[in-house]
């Protein structure tokens, strides 16, 4: 095909690169994509970022302040808190990403069902839905946890399945939104088969909320992942996890309040990143934005 | 009734579409809005056919149902000879290539995603198994034909004006090289001044593609220009139907009368006389007993509010679905 | 002051992005007392801006950075755009009403009718008893001929159609005397049996009282049937003002008369019917020159470079265009 170019200003549509660039080009969009890459990079380069062994005990040095030999301070043990925060970094992207990929992929798959078909199928997975939905996530996670046994899959799981209701809701109004648009309707007149119209019309106009909700997902999976991990069921020893940190500190909170202070602040970037880079492309996947 | 003749492009016979009201949590039908309540016409070849009422009336359900865009609950349509509500879903689907629908709204009915050439080729690739330079060929053709040129195909919809998303979707109907299309309401989203244009476009594409089409309007006068034949809808029913010139001459029944009346000229020192009904249009999910336009007309007897009269022939090829047709007494 | 209003050098602008755009451009505007204004355009021509900033309702971001409106109130000249929040809030309403084109969304759907208008009766007459305030909703409804007042009081704006929810609209914005009426496409929603007894109601109320009306539509037929004086706006501007029947029969113009050609060759003779080519200008994007050269048969190259002013063309009958000797050309 012969394309011709324009001068006149235009961009493609949502194609990662231009989706990415124009996320570069909106302030808020641009300290949360920093945010995330400075925790991304933390966790990928551990080993080398770590100035010690996230279990190696300096018995000598327990419960010592920020210093140029401890930047973070120790903990109770004797423990490096800036290595243990960036090895934590890991644990907490992983969980969250992996937790998440489970909640979007059965939420997508279940929503779009529920969505497209509608009729008693859609009755009976929005039914599921509405009852894990009706238990406070953190409750529930610790239940399937406390049945599957605590390990750190156990946590990804528990925290994938409490956020399936979430993504199956989000996907399944999307579709019906944009099955009653007009240009469904066209596309049915047109002659489209049904899973054409599925492919073609439904899913690229679903995926803008899709990937607005994984962000904000994203967010979430990782503060449920302290929350349960600061309860004691969640990442176990002697890995470092930001929540399991946060729950070793409270004993030590007056005496040393760095051992709050540290992953206390990683866990707000962390999330606070996720957050606004979720608004941000909310505004930049509208199409209607790009002139 | 009598059996579709091959003349007649397509022949529907007591269309007929109620949509169930459902309330509380079992969703149990309560009752039904009756959408349209028997409405039988036929267009001929190259045709061009208004359905006019007002909003409410029926005309854009009678539009779709005869695409099976919605199922009709009741009553036939004969496109070519054959029976559409008996085709199976794929079936239908083909037959889409030769019946196409024009949406009312071009701001909503294009997809925000898709760019013109995407918009354009989607028929064509649905229906033909064309090569990718065939493709290109039939769509700049197509571009021609509707004023706009083959460097704007990699523009977004959002990116033009009412008038120009109105085109395109104009051409994403027609290039198919259907032989009959529905046009729902295709000027009314637009300014004044480029309502023409698209209606100009709209003729030099039935003439030179030789078309049968249904335009569905509320605008009098737009229905009056484009159309040789004309179907007055009231809640759900045609109460009269003939050929265009014919029923604005000697429209007979009064609600047509009435209609006609409303429209204000475009000369203040001569301005109409209206005919102004009391009244509002009573509620489809429970339609008066007898003429539907009973309610609200000057001529109501005893007969009216029982009886609901039949389309009958009341001049040469003029029908009237009144009992007391005519001419307004002065 | 003779006049009721009196806009001066009027101008309105908006934001877009960081871009400061400008969407009405130094606009005058006479509204005698008692008189039926009409302000005709087509979208983004600023006719709807120019009613919101006379009640001081523009959104966000838009503003008016330049000019005056004087208004003769009952004590005496106000500048309008000088007003504080609580001198504006009196005049709105009690001086001057509007309403609107959605008579359906400019209802509070939670309340019924008795409390929306008794709201705008004691807003403006704290001392008014409830009795004496029902005693006056029930008139103004009997007056705006709503059939069954007492049930309509106690109803919900969703139990009610749209041609009697816009004359309860009617009846509130009329309910305290208001000596100028801002009606923006109070018809266009409605149907055109509806739309023929709204504007019969409003033509007779304004025989009644001492109301002005500034009607605002795109619609050149209601024009011609409602309104003594008419301005045409294009693209932010005035371009004629005259009284209807010396527009309509001696149209200067040459934007009116492409309107008015389009308009009147639906049903002509021809087929093909007559348009301006183009596209209606977005709000802001406008020539440097006459703003209508580009899709004007007549357009000189003066035009293009130079603006030309609005002047009378003959007595009382003003002109945006340098070729307005009055000759048209067939």
């Amino acid at each position: 095909m012969k394309k011709t170019r324009q001068p006149v200003k235009q961009r493609p549509l949502p194609g990662n690169e231009s989706t990415l660039r124009l996320l570069w080009q909106d302030p808020m969009g641009r300290a949360g994509m920093i945010g995330i890459g400075l925790i991304i990079i933390m966790a990928v380069f551990a080993p080398w970022i770590a100035r010690y062994d996230v279990a190696q005990m300096h018995a000598r040095n327990r419960l010592q302040g920020p210093s140029a030999q401890f930047w973070f301070g120790t903990d109770n043990f004797g423990r490096d808190v800036f290595s243990r925060i960036v090895y934590g970094a890991r644990v907490s992207l992983v969980v969250g990403i992996v937790a998440v990929g489970i909640a979007a992929g059965f939420g997508y798959l279940l929503g779009m069902i529920a969505g497209f078909f509608e009729g008693k199928t859609e009755t009976v997975i929005m039914m599921v839905m509405d009852i894990i939905f009706a238990f406070p996530s953190i409750l529930l996670a610790l239940f399937i946890v406390a049945a599957l046994g605590t390990s750190i899959v156990n946590t990804m799981i528990a925290i994938g399945i409490v956020n399936i209701p979430v993504f199956c809701r989000t996907v399944r109004a999307s579709v019906k939104t944009v099955k009653s648009t007009d240009y469904i309707a066209n596309a049915r007149s047109i002659g489209l088969k049904r899973m054409s119209i599925l492919f073609r019309h439904v899913t690229p106009n679903v995926m803008a909320p899709f990937t607005v909700q994984a962000t904000l997902a994203l967010s979430g999976a990782i503060l449920t992942e302290a929350s349960m991990s600061f309860l004691g069921l969640g990442i176990q020893p002697p890995n470092p996890s930001w929540g399991s940190m946060l729950s070793d500190a409270r004993k030590y909170m007056e005496q040393a309040p760095w051992l709050v202070i540290f992953p206390a602040l990683f866990i707000i970037i962390t999330i606070l990143s996720f957050n606004i880079l979720g608004d941000a492309l909310r505004d930049v996947l509208d199409p209607k934005l790009k002139l | 009734m009598s059996e579709p003749t091959r003349d007649k492009l397509l022949d529907v016979q007591h269309l007929q579409v109620y949509f169930p009201i459902k309330k509380g949590l079992m969703k149990r039908v309560v009752g039904h809005v009756h959408a349209v309540e028997d409405v039988s016409f036929s267009v001929h070849p190259r045709e061009v056919f208004a359905l006019v009422g007002e909003s409410g009336c029926g005309k854009s359900t009678t539009g779709t149902a005869i695409l099976r865009l919605i199922e009709p609950t009741g009553g036939k349509v004969f496109f070519e000879g054959r029976e559409l509500n008996s085709l199976s879903e794929e079936e239908m689907r083909l037959k889409r290539r030769d019946m196409q629908f024009i949406f009312q709204n071009p701001y909503s009915s294009l997809n925000p995603r898709m760019n013109v050439w995407k918009l354009l080729s989607e028929p064509l690739r649905v229906h033909f198994n064309l090569s990718e330079a065939e493709l290109r060929e039939r769509v700049e053709e197509m571009l021609r034909l509707i004023g706009m040129t083959p460097d704007q195909l990699e523009r977004y919809p959002h990116q033009f004006s009412g008038g120009q998303k109105q085109r395109i979707s104009i051409a994403r109907a027609l290039i198919t090289h259907p032989s009959f299309v529905v046009a729902d309401e295709p000027v009314s989203a637009l300014d004044v001044s480029i309502q023409a244009q698209i209606l100009n476009l709209m003729m030099e594409l039935q003439q030179e593609m030789e078309l049968a089409m249904i335009f569905i309007s509320h605008d009098l006068n737009v229905v009056r220009h484009i159309s040789s034949s004309v179907g007055v809808m009231y809640l759900g029913s045609i109460m009269e139907l003939g050929e265009t010139e014919e029923v604005y001459r000697h429209p007979a029944h009064p609600y047509t009368q009435a209609l006609l009346s409303a429209v204000p000229s475009h000369d203040p020192l001569h301005k109409s006389k209206h005919i102004v009904l009391e009244g509002d249009v009573p509620n489809p999910a429970s339609p008066p007993s007898g003429c539907p336009f009973h309610t609200r007309c000057s001529r109501c007897t005893a007969e009216c509010r029982e009886q609901k009269p039949a389309l009958t022939e009341t001049a040469p090829g003029h029908f009237t679905a009144c009992h007391h047709a005519g001419a307004p007494k002065a | 002051m003779k006049d009721l209003l009196e806009i001066r050098n009027l101008k309105i602008t908006t934001l877009r992005g960081k871009e400061t755009v400008r969407l009405l451009d130094y606009v005058d505007l006479n509204i005698p007392k008692k008189c039926s204004f009409g302000i005709v355009g087509e979208s983004g021509c600023g006719k709807s801006i120019t009613a919101n900033a006379v009640l001081g309702l523009l959104p966000y971001p838009l503003r008016v950075s330049e000019g005056s409106i004087r208004y003769d109130s009952r004590d005496g000249e106000k500048e309008l755009l000088r007003l504080n929040k609580k001198e504006m809030q009196a005049v709105r309403g009690g001086e001057i009403s509007m309403i609107f084109q959605e008579p359906m969304t400019s209802l509070d759907p939670i309340f019924t009718v008795e409390k929306q208008m008794a709201e705008a009766v004691s807003f403006h007459h704290p001392n008014a008893g409830r009795g004496e305030i029902r005693e006056r909703s029930l008139e103004m409804l009997k007056k705006v001929n709503i059939p069954r007042p007492e049930q309509t009081l106690a109803s919900y704006p969703h139990q009610l159609s749209g041609g009697q929810l816009q004359r309860i609209m009617i009846a509130i914005a009329l309910i305290n005397n208001p000596r100028l009426l801002l009606a923006d496409e109070p018809t266009t929603a409605l149907d055109v049996t509806i739309q023929a007894q709204i504007l019969k109601l409003m033509n007779d109320l304004k025989e009644q009282n001492d109301t002005s009306i500034v009607m605002i539509t795109h619609d050149l037929g209601v024009i011609a049937e409602t309104c003594e004086e008419v301005a045409v706006f294009y693209a932010g501007q005035i371009v004629e003002q005259a009284n209807v029947v010396e527009l309509f029969s001696h149209t200067a113009h040459p934007y009116t008369q492409g309107l008015l050609r389009a308009v009147t060759s639906l049903g002509g003779a021809t087929r093909k019917l007559y348009t301006i080519p183009g596209i209606v200008p977005p709000g802001g994007q406008w020539l440097s020159g006459c703003r209508f050269a580009d899709r004007c048969s007549r357009c000189t190259e003066r035009c293009r470079q130079e603006m030309p002013a609005l002047k009378e063309v003959s007595p009382r009958h003003l002109c945006r265009c340098f070729q307005n000797s009055g000759e048209v050309d067939a």
